[in-house]
């Protein structure tokens, strides 16, 4: 049967497209959880740490409901649209998106609040508006986790079965991603195939690993700025 | 013995060219902290110059400064720097941190590890086209003798220097008041001096008031110029550092509990600009004098003397070329061995404990009836109101 790239290209779309949408949608989120003073602050915390020990398939249930005709999303975006987005490539951004919501804050989060305070309040008796702080201090001494938190997205949606099989079915270049590949050979007994697909998938996430780890090197951690001067 | 905080006005005499960019203002916070709740509660009013705040740590120095940057807000109050009102609790102004204009030394400096010294330096200064930036940077950089390690990482110079480059990151945005949270406590004595003529030099052309935060007594006398004193939480001291340091050397009752030679005293002669005085004990034969550090308190106040009997030393000919000021003759009442201490009673006009090691006994060959000398030093009397 050999290896079905369309899966791959579909996946790695996939992947891309979740993870911008969670630099874009994480970062203010985790700026928030590290900054705010909000007493019920953790209410938040618990509910965007939810999708780590949530099955999948909860998580996935949920959001096919909310995504089908009679969801409130879903009926919105039918209106908008004119189609469902239940079993289609967004439904699937969705639903990834909020499955490896933890992946990217979490990262981002903790490096956020490992900036030393001071140099902030520095920032600040310098004249600095809160948006130079954060892209002159907080965000270059917060490099290794925004890569770790966004490879971890990459890799985390790569790699994602229960929530696709949910929302998005098994629609060959719409929705069908390489786990869900992997299992239809499986089940059909094509072992040789599943056993290629899996092995391209596990060298890939090997590969995104390696390069941050290799990124979050000590040298390059300690001093990002002046390496790109 | 605390002076009311109104005081501070009268004894920081402005020239009237500069009264429109002093520091001013009160400040009300209360703070949780342990073993109980702190309460800051203070006026001040800095002119342009080096104005001192002296006191011992969790005395509430650096809340003050950071309420003034508005890096912490007061439950009440007002501030205002020349006249311009950064902070006020009746009419709910509260000018944010990045437009008070207020430089702010932190304690721990916060240079940016990420940076070099130039970039450092220049970020308070994104607004100015480079030009002048480079031209404002460079300046710096030079008035404080920086300008060699403008190229190199803020985390891989010596601790002078960067106290430098952390002044001069500040200095080069041109504040209009100058904050400073302990900045030297970590260098030496002439590291140290060298930066403050170098800071002082750059305040000769600016002129604006520096608060300058320690709890080191000789950074207040080293600094000169004038001194406010917090104690927990007030100020109870204003004036120059001579005035001002002799009040917190009052100890409380519970400091001197421990001492076992404790005599009321008055108050002889007064010597300001030593920074002692002389104090009478009443006793036998007139009683004794005894040099002490200088109070708060004129001729004639009582106080009480406390002597540790551990501080004194004894002498059994009439020693000469000391330092200490206090040789007092007397005669060797009892010696009683308690341990491995020896505690002798001496009548010097009055009755003084003094402790010694067996040792000193046996070669001084001490014993009852004997005339000695007593040696305290002036800083050995400890003083407390009464």
């Amino acid at each position: 049967m050999g290896i079905d790239w369309q899966t791959f290209r579909l996946t790695l779309a996939l992947a891309f497209a979740v993870s911008v949408i969670l630099i874009l949608l994480g970062l203010p989120v985790a700026y928030w959880i590290a900054f705010s003073r909000w007493r019920w602050k953790f209410l938040i915390e618990a509910v965007v740490a939810l999708p780590i020990v949530l099955p999948p398939t909860v998580l996935g249930f949920y959001v096919l409901v909310a995504l089908g005709p009679r969801g409130p999303l879903g009926r919105w975006w039918m209106s908008v649209s004119g189609h469902s987005l239940a079993f289609t490539f967004s439904g699937l951004v969705i639903g990834s998106v909020l499955y490896s919501l933890p992946f990217a804050v979490q990262p981002f989060a903790v490096s956020f609040s490992a900036v030393d305070r001071k140099l902030i309040a520095a920032s600040a008796t310098l004249g600095a508006s809160p948006w130079r702080t954060f892209f002159r201090v907080i965000a270059p001494l917060s490099i290794p986790g925004f890569i770790a938190g966004t490879a971890l997205s990459f890799a985390h949606t790569m790699g994602e079965f229960g929530v696709v099989l949910m929302v998005g079915g098994n629609i060959p270049g719409i929705t069908r991603t390489i786990s869900i590949d992997i299992y239809d050979r499986v089940q059909a007994a094509d072992y040789a195939g599943a056993n290629a697909t899996a092995l391209v998938l596990l060298l890939m996430c090997f590969l995104i690993l390696t390069l941050v780890y290799g990124l979050n090197r000590k040298p390059w951690v300690m001093n990002p700025l002046n390496k790109t001067r | 013995m605390s002076a009311p905080s109104t005081n501070v006005k009268e004894i920081l005499q402005p020239s009237p060219l500069e009264d429109d960019r002093r520091l001013q203002g009160h400040i009300q916070k209360r703070l949780a902290a342990e073993p109980q709740d702190f309460a800051l509660d203070l006026e001040f009013d800095a002119a342009p110059g080096i104005t001192i705040l002296f006191g011992a740590s969790g005395a509430g120095k650096t809340t003050l400064l950071d309420c003034i940057a508005g890096l912490s807000t007061p439950d009440a109050g007002l501030i205002s720097v020349a006249n311009h009102v950064l902070f006020d609790s009746s009419s709910q102004i509260d000018v944010p941190v990045r437009h008070r204009r207020i430089g702010y030394v932190l304690q721990s400096l916060a240079l940016f590890p990420h940076m070099n010294v130039r970039q450092n330096v220049d970020y308070g200064l994104p607004h100015l086209p480079a030009s002048e930036r480079r031209q404002r940077t460079g300046a710096i950089l030079e008035a404080f003798h920086i300008s060699h390690l403008s190229g190199r990482n803020a985390r891989e110079i010596s601790g002078g220097e960067a106290q430098r480059v952390a002044l001069a990151r500040t200095l080069v945005t041109d504040p209009d008041v100058l904050l400073l949270d302990e900045p030297l406590a970590a260098l030496d004595a002439a590291t140290k001096s060298k930066i403050i003529e170098d800071l002082r030099e750059w305040n000769r052309t600016h002129r604006i008031p520096i608060l300058y935060v320690t709890h080191s007594r000789e950074e207040v006398f080293a600094l000169g110029e004038r001194a406010l004193v917090l104690e927990a939480g007030r100020i109870i001291a204003a004036g120059t550092p001579h005035e001002v340091l002799s009040a917190p050397q009052i100890e409380t009752v519970a400091q001197l509990a421990g001492f076992e030679n404790i005599f009321d005293a008055f108050v002889e002669t007064v010597s300001v600009e030593r920074g002692t005085m002389t104090c009478h004990i009443a006793g036998d034969r007139g009683g004794i004098l005894l040099e002490t550090p200088l109070v708060r308190g004129g001729v004639g106040s009582k106080l009480r003397v406390g002597i540790r009997a551990g501080d004194i030393l004894l002498a059994t000919s009439r020693p000469v070329g000391l330092s200490a000021r206090n040789i007092v003759p007397g005669r060797l009442a009892s010696l009683e061995q308690r341990d491995v201490i020896v505690s002798a009673r001496i009548d010097c006009g009055v009755e003084m404990e003094v402790h010694l090691t067996l040792a000193a006994r046996d070669s001084l060959q001490l014993s009852a009836g004997r005339d000695v000398w007593l040696v305290i030093k002036t800083h050995s009397c400890h003083l407390m109101g009464r």
